[in-house]
């Protein structure tokens, strides 16, 4: 028998379902549910407890890292009310933001190629801003029924932007070595 | 029937039941086994009365094995067959291995990992690494008049599955029960964290012999969490014992030396490198071959000079793990210092030049992971309670799979919390194609050649349809220990094909338990008995372990799972007072069964407690001045 797995993992948390949680609470709740179902705490238990524990450990890293990221919280927001995000069907987004997107990706090649740490420094801000302005609106739409379906191409947005950052993030490691 | 004495599962247990459990510090140059003792964790002596014992094997053609400080002194002698710093080959291939430089072993290519050529036959890494553990089980076992319940064995945090499983290999050809894998720098934690009841956020800066590792964790309220952990795999104190020899090679016009004189040249570099944390200049007379004399000096400006570099090197793994973790220098409360290189003057002041903090190094750096993986092994070995203590520690390096092109597609990207699993779909290129290949590889880059491999394997059976049609799910899934496994699925039209692989590198377990006889017959210990008594063992503590469990949730069970439990705890108790272990081990696995229902309903009620808040008892234990800032 395996455990049951079907509630939401806003349910699983005790939280109420809304992009804005509060983190300290998932965070304490998270590790009060590890301490219960951790494999250390079954080190030495029989071995259909072992694996029940391991079950559940895994559900309860996925779950806590699915909430934990306010993109991850996002898409699976979406999810459960039946909405795909189409991040890797829909290609159509708005002309601006692409454009913005090629200066930055430029800026970053040219700040590697440079080896400028400061100019890297700058973009890796400038990304963070626009994520927090991004993430205000996510969750503004997801509040609402009216806005919700408008929240699938804030969440591609999201999603150039995290590749960004990994490239700023490669791009600093590079300098660095 | 009152066969065992009842005991809540996690709460201590009395002082004549106390397990016997140590954890090993499996070292590059030396290993280390310590245990709790009354409370506090303490390095065991070894036969010599040392409490470190070196990392040397030497095999003689009679097929005999020493180990330790013997070998160690002997190394001169015989080069080809003293084994020194087998760890650097665990999971290694030849072109590792070449990496190393000049080594005076003859090493022959096998599948997944190099062995070496000795006079007793061809020695895989494995086998050596198996034959130090051993050497420390029999002392530990020695020295606690009993034998080990099991053992938490340390490797470093950038291990990367291939050397996770020889490790664990090794320490089951040694005839021990591995409770688990820790990582060095958690170890190290642990051991500091208990002692003095810190709370924060730290790194753990771990220069060993032939590795370095730096970990970022938290540290909240007796919970351990790794937050991010990098490295340099190939970067150790002997890189500075070999920076010296060069050094003093080129001084001297020795471009070329035998192995006997580079390893007395090294033996000297080591020693003026230690002498040079106290004195301001060490000097050193080395005897080579052919009656030469090399009187030898060196200042420690000279040796922080030509080492800078290598310092330098330690900077940039600090800097990723510290960005993975999403944190800046700053961040950190405090730097723990691990492995005896971090004992090095120009070590310590570039670390805390990097990050102003002061550092902890007030624990012994060569003992602080062998003591805390003893406290760990005290833990999971039951004779603690896990309320104090929760250790969450992630994957060191990213897993994919091998798409198109060579191209990676990362299923688990490095530092995510273990226990892990992933599932991605993927699906057919051909028409009527009803095989697909697949690689599993661990790294960072996006190339396939640019990562390690550590697995191949086919799936077969996949209905022939139109490409792109089937949908083959690949899931990876890694345990507490770090090892992963892989099952992929063919899941159109009811059809499912399974395949489950170990890396390519591991043992299969009928081969651990084939050489481990093996190795039993050598050892003319018996075989047998061992494994009748561990039989044993295993089902008075099932039996224990469900009566304790239907004590504390009765109004979980049904009239009929009740009989079904006790009827099959009755007859364990009467097999395990036989002699058949085979039979011993199928009424564990029954009774196990039996109680799977029991089990689950009991994890949810531990969970749903977890989060309906504390139940009194929890309440009670709660520091008074943390409730009432709280409130």
């Amino acid at each position: 028998m395996s455990p049951d797995f079907s509630t939401s993992h806003f349910a699983l948390f005790g939280q109420p379902v809304s992009f804005d949680i509060d983190e300290a609470a998932l965070d304490q709740t998270y590790r009060d549910i590890q301490r219960e179902v951790h494999p250390d705490r079954f080190a030495n238990a029989p071995g259909a407890e072992k694996r029940i524990a391991a079950q559940w450990a895994l559900q309860v890293n996925e779950a806590y890292q699915t909430l934990k990221s306010p993109l991850a919280r996002g898409r699976y927001l979406l999810k459960q009310h039946g909405i795909d995000t189409e991040e890797e069907t829909n290609t159509a987004m708005p002309v601006a933001f692409l454009m913005q997107q090629m200066d930055w990706r430029e800026a970053v090649v040219a700040a590697r190629a440079a080896r400028d740490e400061l100019a890297l420094e700058q973009l890796a801000k400038d990304k963070r801003a626009e994520e927090r302005a991004l993430f205000e609106l996510l969750s503004a739409q997801l509040s609402n029924r009216a806005t919700i379906r408008d929240a699938r191409e804030t969440v591609r947005k999201l999603r150039f932007l995290q590749k960004l950052g990994e490239e700023i993030d490669l791009a600093s490691e590079a300098i660095e070595s | 029937m009152a066969l065992l004495q009842i005991a809540e599962p996690g709460e201590s247990t009395a002082p004549h039941e106390h397990r016997l459990a140590v954890g090993i510090d499996l070292g590059t140059t030396n290993s280390l086994v310590a245990t709790v003792k009354s409370g506090a964790s303490e390095v065991l002596l070894n036969q010599d009365g040392a409490k470190l014992t070196p990392s040397v094997v030497r095999y003689f053609s009679d097929g005999s094995v020493t180990v330790g400080s013997r070998p160690k002194a002997e190394q001169a002698d015989d080069p080809a067959n003293i084994i020194v710093s087998v760890k650097r080959f665990m999971g290694r291939g030849m072109a590792d291995v070449a990496r190393y430089g000049a080594l005076p072993y003859k090493f022959v290519e096998a599948p997944g990992m190099v062995q070496i050529e000795t006079v007793a036959g061809l020695k895989s890494p494995v086998d050596v690494s198996a034959d130090i553990l051993r050497t420390l089980r029999i002392q530990a076992e020695a020295a606690l008049a009993g034998p080990l319940v099991g053992a938490v064995i340390t490797v470093p945090a950038y291990f990367d599955d291939a050397q996770r499983q020889a490790t664990k290999d090794a320490a089951r050809l040694a005839g021990l029960n591995v409770l688990r894998l820790l990582n060095e720098p958690t170890a190290a934690a642990i051991a500091y964290g208990l002692d003095n009841a810190s709370e924060g956020t730290f790194a753990v800066f771990d220069l060993g012999g032939g590795t370095f590792d730096i970990s970022i964790l938290k540290l909240t309220r007796g919970v351990f969490e790794v937050l991010s952990t990098n490295g340099d795999s190939a970067l150790g104190g002997d890189d500075f014992d070999q920076a010296i020899a060069a050094h003093w090679r080129k001084m001297h016009g020795l471009a070329s030396a035998n192995h006997k004189d580079l390893r007395r040249m090294l033996m000297a570099a080591r020693a003026a490198k230690e002498d040079l944390t106290t004195v301001e200049e060490a000097s050193a007379e080395i005897q080579l071959s052919y009656g030469q004399t090399l009187n030898v000096k060196l200042s420690r400006g000279e040796f922080h000079n030509m080492t800078a570099h290598l310092v330098e090197r330690t900077l940039s793994p600090v800097k990723k793990a510290l960005r993975d973790a999403k944190l800046s220098a700053g961040d950190i409360t405090g730097v723990v210092m691990v492995g005896g290189a971090t004992r090095m003057l120009h070590v310590q002041a570039a670390v805390h030049r990097f990050f102003g903090k002061p550092l902890l190094n007030n624990v012994d750096p060569d003992k602080v992971v062998a003591l805390g993986a003893a406290i760990q092994a005290n833990l999971l070995a039951g004779n603690k309670s896990v309320d104090d203590m929760l250790l969450l520690d992630v994957i060191p390096l990213s897993l994919g799979i091998e798409t198109m092109g060579g191209l990676v597609e990362k299923l688990v990207p490095r530092n995510s919390t273990i226990p892990v699993a992933r599932a991605q779909e993927f699906t057919t290129f051909k028409d009527g194609q009803t095989a697909m290949t697949m690689h599993v590889v661990q790294g960072e880059r996006e190339l396939v050649k640019d990562c390690r491999s550590l697995a191949q394997f086919t799936l077969r059976g996949i209905p022939a349809m139109v490409a792109g049609a089937a949908r083959i799910r690949v899931t990876f899934q890694v345990d507490a220990d770090g090892l992963l496994s892989v099952v992929a699925q063919e899941l159109t039209s009811g059809v499912v094909a399974q395949v489950d692989v170990k890396p390519s590198y591991g043992l299969t377990d009928a081969e651990i338990a084939t050489m481990l006889q093996a190795s039993f017959t050598y050892a003319k210990d018996d075989a047998a008995a061992r494994v009748l008594a561990e039989a044993r063992t295993d089902a008075q503590r099932l039996i224990e372990a469900v009566r304790a469990a239907m004590a504390a949730d009765a109004d979980l069970l049904s009239a009929a799972d009740r009989a079904l439990i006790l009827q099959e705890i009755e007859r364990l108790y009467h097999c395990q007072l036989g002699a058949d272990a085979t039979t011993i081990k199928a009424s564990i696995e029954k009774l196990s069964t039996a109680t799977e229902t029991f089990a689950a309903k009991r994890m949810d009620k531990s969970v749903a407690k977890a989060l309906t808040g504390k139940s009194l008892n929890e309440i009670a234990k709660i520091d008074p001045q943390l409730v009432k800032t709280e409130q």
